[in-house]
């Protein structure tokens, strides 16, 4: 299982000139990349920019074009995921790959089963399960659990006991802290840390700068399918110079400014009282005001999700009534409340959101036919004209609104779907993770687009794992825990160690 | 999907929905470049390898009979009978992107026509005006239809359970109705107006090409056929989005329904008999035909131009065994090679267009 590295003084993984061509896009345009045993490099680069695609030529999901690929100073061809497994290439994928109806065990041997003349060892597989679980420290996950009943956080795990369960060398993680919250992550961190000091590498992806402050060694920055630096240190490189190189422009990360004087609040436009699901949560009291932005912070797990998604009626509400507008809106019917005029960006974009083989444009417009169409037609040059301006103003790359979903890179399918509901002109609107797997230029346009629909008198709910975006964006924050709202104050009254505080109480207590 | 009346707010707005295709396509080629033409060679490619396949039946025909099936005569005769199955498939098409199936759609064509060729309602014809034969004929199709969308909608139950039951029941009723006989059509009117040619075009086939036609523009034009992508393509995100899914899925159900009560009347019409055994293996025809011609059965995807292409192919390739004297079972493995063929050929060219720049 673990690996006894021979000390290498050259690198580990060396690639050269990697070229990588889809139809129309050269999503890898010569990268190199090189990672030596024992280290964290770090991956930056804006969506789209090609990270993901790197990975997967590397995992041999993909062919390179062109390009070498050295592995432990020999020129290796992986032709196959099982041979890029087999030298100890491991990878957890941007989108979890696992069986849903399968247990956790059988998840993890998935393809190299423990078996003994056909016939699977299933206790064999479960002891390692739990002590590869031990290990990752979530001694609490069973073998026996089917991984569909597992929270995102849970799921994470084990595809991270997955990839443990060969013997690695170097493991990839692609954006694995965005499905998870801050404990969570430095759980995870704490675990990349027990591997490196084993002699493994990693190939660490995110957006989120700080983490890569934190557990990363070096940094190589992508740019359009091209590596624009390679080798920065992780931990002095200033932050201004990072997002210059990957954007090729220098933003400043900031919220957009609240209006400043406690603003002459609209009337409350979305009344929820006294709203419960069984067995997930209850009571929950929530007023949110034309032109205000309401954050909901805490725990993944707490009941965030849960929270709108039931006020948006894909639940149904075991208690409570939701109003918009003073009309009452039936329990349990997204028709009912897309009609009264709200909005969910829901968290799961591929299996919630997205129609991956349709095109960016007909994604955007879905929720709002009615608009383009005249008795039943559908004006399909106005639906690209809008959508044109949406993806232009969200920086979705490439531009093109006629390609499918499936082709975009992970951040700019997510601003597909924030686009379709910035484009129907809701009453409420609920976001949850909006900037999930979005880089830094793309955030604050996001933020920027956020305020200004509040400003034209929207209400808006947003859910985050991460408790800056909470405290920037919302003027008001609802803190959630184990199902219940524990805390409502004005963000500017609460400081991230107060959040922290608020949604780990029940933990300690 | 007869009241295309409707069809006039789009002769009213010219200048969008004709222009649409040629903006498309002028996006797909300036715009993004290879980007919307992949798109474009996708479905392209599926229709050339039907095409393709096609030119081989009928090659095939002529190889082996000649003028004897290179004929106009023939031609109209392959176009007749397969008129009548491709207004099934047209529906069955909605129906399988929109992530459905039904395997009642022999049985519901059996009932339509032994409805409205019983004496009772032959008589009223006869007192009132022969469309009521059209009417009852059509409204037992829609009927038929909306049992089984509401049964999956808001039964719950598995389309392929409901719509099983209902072939079962459907053609046991047509069995009782009938007597297990066959009634003989006697309104002349009614047999009259079907036998009219329109510059030569039979009626069947006109019906045929209009029924595709407004399936065509359904699903490429309307909000209608934009939402059955979506709640075939991924239903949890079409719900999400604010599309009434159940309502949907009972509207699909419903105008597969109405397209059998069509061909019922068109087999009624051609065999001027309306009988419980008309519209035996539909359903095994259709799927095939919407199948090989590129709808995904599990949803999401197809085009009304494969499903027509599907169906001639299936067309051609019956008459070819009909005139070679070929038995029933030959032309059933004959079929099963053909479908299994078409799909190979498809995928080729599917992957060809997406892995090459
Ligand atoms: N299967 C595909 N077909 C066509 N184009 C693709 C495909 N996969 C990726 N691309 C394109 O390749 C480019 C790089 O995508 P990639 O997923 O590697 O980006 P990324 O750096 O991982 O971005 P993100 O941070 O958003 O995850 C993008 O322009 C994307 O649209
Ligand atoms: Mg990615």
């Amino acid at each position: 299982m673990t690996t006894q590295n021979t000390v290498h003084d050259g690198a580990l993984l060396q690639m050269s000139g990697i070229v990588k061509e889809f139809p129309g896009v050269r999503a890898l345009g010569g990268v190199d990349l090189d990672v030596r045993a024992g280290e964290v490099h770090c991956l930056l680069g804006q969506n789209g920019a090609g990270k993901s695609t790197l990975i997967k030529v590397l995992s041999a999901s993909y062919q390179p074009d062109d390009g070498t690929i050295e592995w432990e100073g020999e020129y290796v061809s992986l032709t196959t995921p099982v041979a890029a497994m087999k030298l100890g290439i491991s990878t957890i994928y941007q989108e979890l790959d696992l069986v849903p109806d399968l247990t956790v065990a059988e998840n993890i041997y998935l393809g190299h089963e423990l078996s003994k003349g056909g016939f699977t060892q299933r206790a064999a597989a479960a002891s390692n399960t739990r002590a590869i679980m031990e290990r990752l420290g979530h001694p609490e996950i069973a073998p026996s659990r089917t991984v569909g009943s597992l929270s995102p956080a849970g799921q994470q795990i084990v595809s991270m006991a997955r990839a443990l369960s060969h013997d690695t060398k170097l493991l990839i993680l692609d954006e694995p802290s965005a499905v998870l919250d801050q404990g969570e992550v430095h759980n995870l961190f704490r675990v990349i840390r027990g591997l490196t000091d084993e002699g493994v590498a990693i190939i660490y992806i995110s957006h989120r700068l700080e983490e890569i402050r934190e557990i990363g060694d070096r940094i190589t920055v992508l740019k359009d399918g091209r590596t624009v630096a390679t080798g920065l240190d992780a931990k002095v490189t200033p932050t201004k110079e990072l997002i210059q190189l990957m954007t090729g422009r220098s933003i400043e990360y900031v919220f957009p400014p609240r209006p400043d004087t406690p603003r002459d609040r609209g009337e409350a436009v979305l009344e929820v009282r006294d709203l419960a699901l069984a067995g997930v949560f209850s009571g929950v009291d929530l007023t949110v005001h034309a032109g205000e932005i309401v954050g909901l912070a805490g725990l993944v797990g707490a009941g965030r999700s849960e929270i709108i998604e039931t006020v948006y009626g894909a639940r149904k509400a075991t208690g409570g009534t939701v109003t918009v507008d003073g009309t009452k809106i039936s329990r349990g019917s997204v028709v009912a409340a897309v009609k009264a005029g709200v909005g969910l960006a829901p968290e799961e974009r591929k299996s919630q959101g997205l129609l991956l083989d349709q095109a960016v444009y007909r994604n955007i417009t879905i929720s709002s036919l009615s608009r383009f169409s005249r008795s039943g037609f559908l004006d399909s040059a106005d639906e690209r004209r809008r959508s044109d301006e949406l993806v232009t103003s969200l920086d979705v790359r490439p531009k093109g609104v006629s390609r499918a979903v499936r082709t975009l890179s992970g951040g700019n399918q997510q601003k597909v779907v924030l686009a379709r509901w910035l484009l129907r002109d809701c009453r409420v609107l609920l976001l949850d993770e909006p900037t999930r797997g979005v880089d830094v230029g793309a955030r604050s346009e996001i933020y920027n687009l956020i305020r200004r629909l509040a400003d034209s008198g929207v209400a808006v709910v947003v859910v985050s794992s991460e408790v800056e975006e909470v405290l920037g964006l919302a003027d008001r924050v609802l803190v959630v825990r184990e199902g219940a709202v524990v805390h409502d104050a004005p963000a500017t009254e609460l400081d991230e160690s107060k959040v922290l505080d608020l949604v780990m109480e029940g933990r300690v207590a | 999907m007869t009241d295309t009346a409707g069809v006039s707010p789009s002769a009213s707005q010219p200048e969008p929905t004709s222009d649409s295709k040629s903006v498309e396509e002028a996006a797909a080629r300036a715009g993004q470049q290879q980007g919307g033409l992949a798109l474009l060679r996708t479905s392209a490619g599926r229709n050339l390898g039907l095409v393709l396949a096609l030119v081989l039946v009928c090659i095939a025909g002529f190889v082996t009979s000649g003028s004897q099936f290179a004929n106009l005569d023939n031609a109209l005769t392959i176009l007749r009978l397969a008129s009548v199955i491709g207004v099934v498939s047209i529906g069955m098409t909605f129906v399988i992107i929109g992530g459905g199936i039904d395997l009642s759609v022999g049985a519901i064509v059996a009932l339509a026509s032994v409805w409205c060729t019983t004496l009772a309602t032959q008589r009223m014809a006869e007192d009132t005006h022969w469309t009521m034969m059209v009417f009852s004929a059509l409204a037992v199709g829609l009927g038929c239809g909306l049992v089984n969308g509401l049964l999956i909608s808001y039964g719950g139950v598995v389309p392929f359970i409901a719509t099983l039951a209902m072939l079962a029941a459907a053609r046991g009723y047509a069995e009782i109705l009938a007597q297990r006989r066959t009634q003989l059509v006697s309104v002349s009117e009614f047999l009259d107006f079907f036998r009219i040619d329109v510059l030569g075009v039979p009626m069947l086939v006109l019906i045929f090409v209009v029924v595709s036609a407004i399936g065509w523009v359904v699903l490429n034009r309307t909000t209608f056929g934009r939402r059955t992508l979506a709640v075939g393509g991924n239903p949890e995100a079409a719900r999400l989005a604010g599309i009434n899914i159940k309502r949907h899925t009972v509207m699909l159900y419903a105008l597969l329904g109405l397209c059998c009560g069509i061909a019922a009347l068109m087999i009624t019409a051609r065999t001027t008999t309306g009988a419980s055994t008309h519209g035996l293996l539909y359903e095994l025809d259709a799927i095939a035909a919407v199948v090989i011609g590129g709808t995904l059965l599990s949803g999401g995807r197809g085009t009304i131009v494969g499903t027509v292409l599907g169906v001639l192919i299936f067309g051609v390739l019956n008459n070819v065994f009909v005139q070679n004297d070929l038995s029933s079972s030959a032309q059933a493995v004959a079929k099963g090679v053909i479908i299994v063929a078409a799909v190979l050929l498809q995928q080729r060219f599917a992957r060809q267009s997406s892995s090459s720049p």
